[in-house]
């Protein structure tokens, strides 16, 4: 039986291992820092589509084709995929899970949801449903754009402390065998801290990540400095440094192993301002760098705190808050058992 | 815990966090960018007068709106406006530019939509308050100046 280890985490008994990841991810995101873990990009953002909307789908599809080429996999090996995007009725999961005729668990967790179903596979996997799964995430600049805020022509100002929607889809599998783990993982409660202005995200998702990060540290008695890298999804600096002073006064202390995906994303002359943002921000990072490092060994634990504003521009309007989630996943190296 | 108490204290840090544009430096782009725009805008007009030396003055200000609007709305659609726009701010929105530039830029994106229920119904997404309060406002300016006169004031 997989245990529940305090308030929130629950420990993994049968551990699933990452086999393989994918990504493909648009020009901006493919010229930032992290330009050369990415397995693919392409300049032309509608990728051959007539709508933002339908592109993004396509980005979906090159991910998946990525990831289940480097895991020699056919579409019917996968038992079912996990997944989601931040447009309405996650259209791009949808459509994407239409035509690769693979069963699909659709969620929603805005730009928490790698997390989100890292950790919902993993528990089920661990539980006995499925042996090999898939989880998508992505996200769209052009398509978020055009749900969320103006028409991409419009010409408006960007606050100072506004971020960035990445371009890019990141896939990943799981199954079993030799790689790295996923050990634990704990669900977050929906935090609102009152923040209603929806182009400052970070200081919003703050204390998603906040809550979740702490009750995980307390149920599993652990601190920051035990794991070689803590990843947040898409805090972007505003929201990063907000983390860790809201950690600081509770006397956790995020050193130089915490890295924010979406601060990571892009360099200061590609004016994000506070960075990337969008689901497929800590999907693409994590399909790429993050698990590059894990399989080089170079990082052995981690912890990634995907972070999600589940905002509605209705609800915004009619004068409610931003309320927000994290998750976390633990992955890590475990030592090979030798057997007796 | 008391989360209102929570949650004004967070703003209140929040704020101070954030890292704030520098309005002096807003207030000199908009002014350069705005400026440009007007100074082309009689620029337009003094050729014309000079070509037509006996044209009405309110024709000429007509003309002078017609060039401004053709002209922005092609820097919409071959995407340049934006830029201009996110470095001058408030200097390209107030004059007649900002106007076209937010129809224009809708009518681009919602194109996909079909031409009815795209173009058609969401080209004054963003013109459409502007143009309800427009005369909501004038309404009100227009019923205090006829009290106004009334009492003589004016």
């Amino acid at each position: 039986m997989n245990r529940k280890i305090g308030d929130q985490t629950f420990e993994l008994v049968s551990k699933p291992t990452i086999i393989g990841t994918g990504c493909f991810v648009g020009e901006k995101e493919a010229y930032g820092p992290m330009g050369k873990y990415f397995d693919g990009y392409s300049s032309d953002d509608t990728l051959g589509q007539d709508s933002f909307e339908k592109a993004e789908r396509k980005f979906f599809e090159r991910a998946i084709n990525i990831a289940l080429r480097k895991t020699r996999l056919k579409p019917t090996d996968i038992d079912y995929m996990i997944g989601g995007d931040i447009l309405n009725q996650l259209v791009s999961t949808n459509y994407t899970a239409r035509d690769f005729q693979i069963p699909l668990i659709g969620v929603y967790g805005a730009c928490s949801t790698m997390s989100e179903s890292l950790a919902l596979a993993s528990g089920l996997m661990s539980g006995g449903v499925g042996k090999t799964v898939l989880c998508l995430t992505g996200s769209h600049f052009s398509a978020a754009e055009r749900q969320y805020r103006n028409p991409l022509e419009f010409g408006n100002q960007r606050q100072t402390y506004s971020q960035w929607t990445a371009t890019g889809a990141g896939c990943v599998i799981l199954g079993s065998g030799d790689g790295p783990k996923i050990t634990k993982i704990a669900f977050g409660k929906v935090t609102d801290y009152g923040v209603s202005d929806i182009a400052n995200m970070g200081a919003a998702m703050a204390p998603a990540a906040y809550q979740v990060l702490k009750a995980f540290f307390i149920d599993t008695k652990t601190i920051p400095r035990d794991y070689d890298i803590i990843a947040t999804g898409d805090l972007g600096k505003l929201g990063s440094d907000i983390l860790r002073d809201l950690l600081m006064k509770d006397g956790y202390y995020l050193g130089q192993n915490y890295m924010d995906c979406g601060h990571s994303l892009f360099n200061s002359e590609q004016k994000t301002f506070q960075g990337g943002s969008g689901a497929g921000c800590s999907a693409i990072v994590f399909s790429s760098y993050l698990f590059e490092k894990l399989k080089n060994k170079e990082i052995n634990k981690m912890l990634l705190v995907a972070t999600g504003a589940l905002m509605s521009t209705t609800l915004n309007q009619q004068g409610e808050t931003i309320p927000c989630v994290a998750h976390v996943v633990e992955i890590m190296n475990l030592k090979e058992k030798v057997n007796g | 815990m008391n989360n209102e108490k929570r949650n004004q204290n967070y703003l209140k840090y929040v704020e101070q966090k954030s890292p704030k544009a520098s309005w002096f430096k807003s207030l000199f782009h908009a002014f350069l960018i705005g400026g440009a725009i007007c100074c082309f805008g009689q620029m337009c007009g003094d050729i014309i007068k000079s070509y037509f030396p006996l044209m009405d003055i309110l024709l000429i200000g007509t003309w002078i709106n017609v060039i401004v609007i053709t002209l922005t709305i092609l820097l919409t659609a071959f995407g340049v406006f934006d830029k201009i726009a996110r470095f001058g701010g408030a200097g390209t929105i107030i004059p007649i530019s900002g106007f076209a530039n937010s129809i224009s830029s809708c009518a681009i994106e919602f194109k996909k939509e079909g031409l009815v229920f795209g173009l058609g119904a969401k080209m004054f997404y963003i013109a459409g308050p502007v143009i309800a309060n427009g005369v909501a406002y004038s309404l009100i300016v227009g019923i205090v100046y006829y009290i106004l006169q009334i009492l003589a004031v004016v």
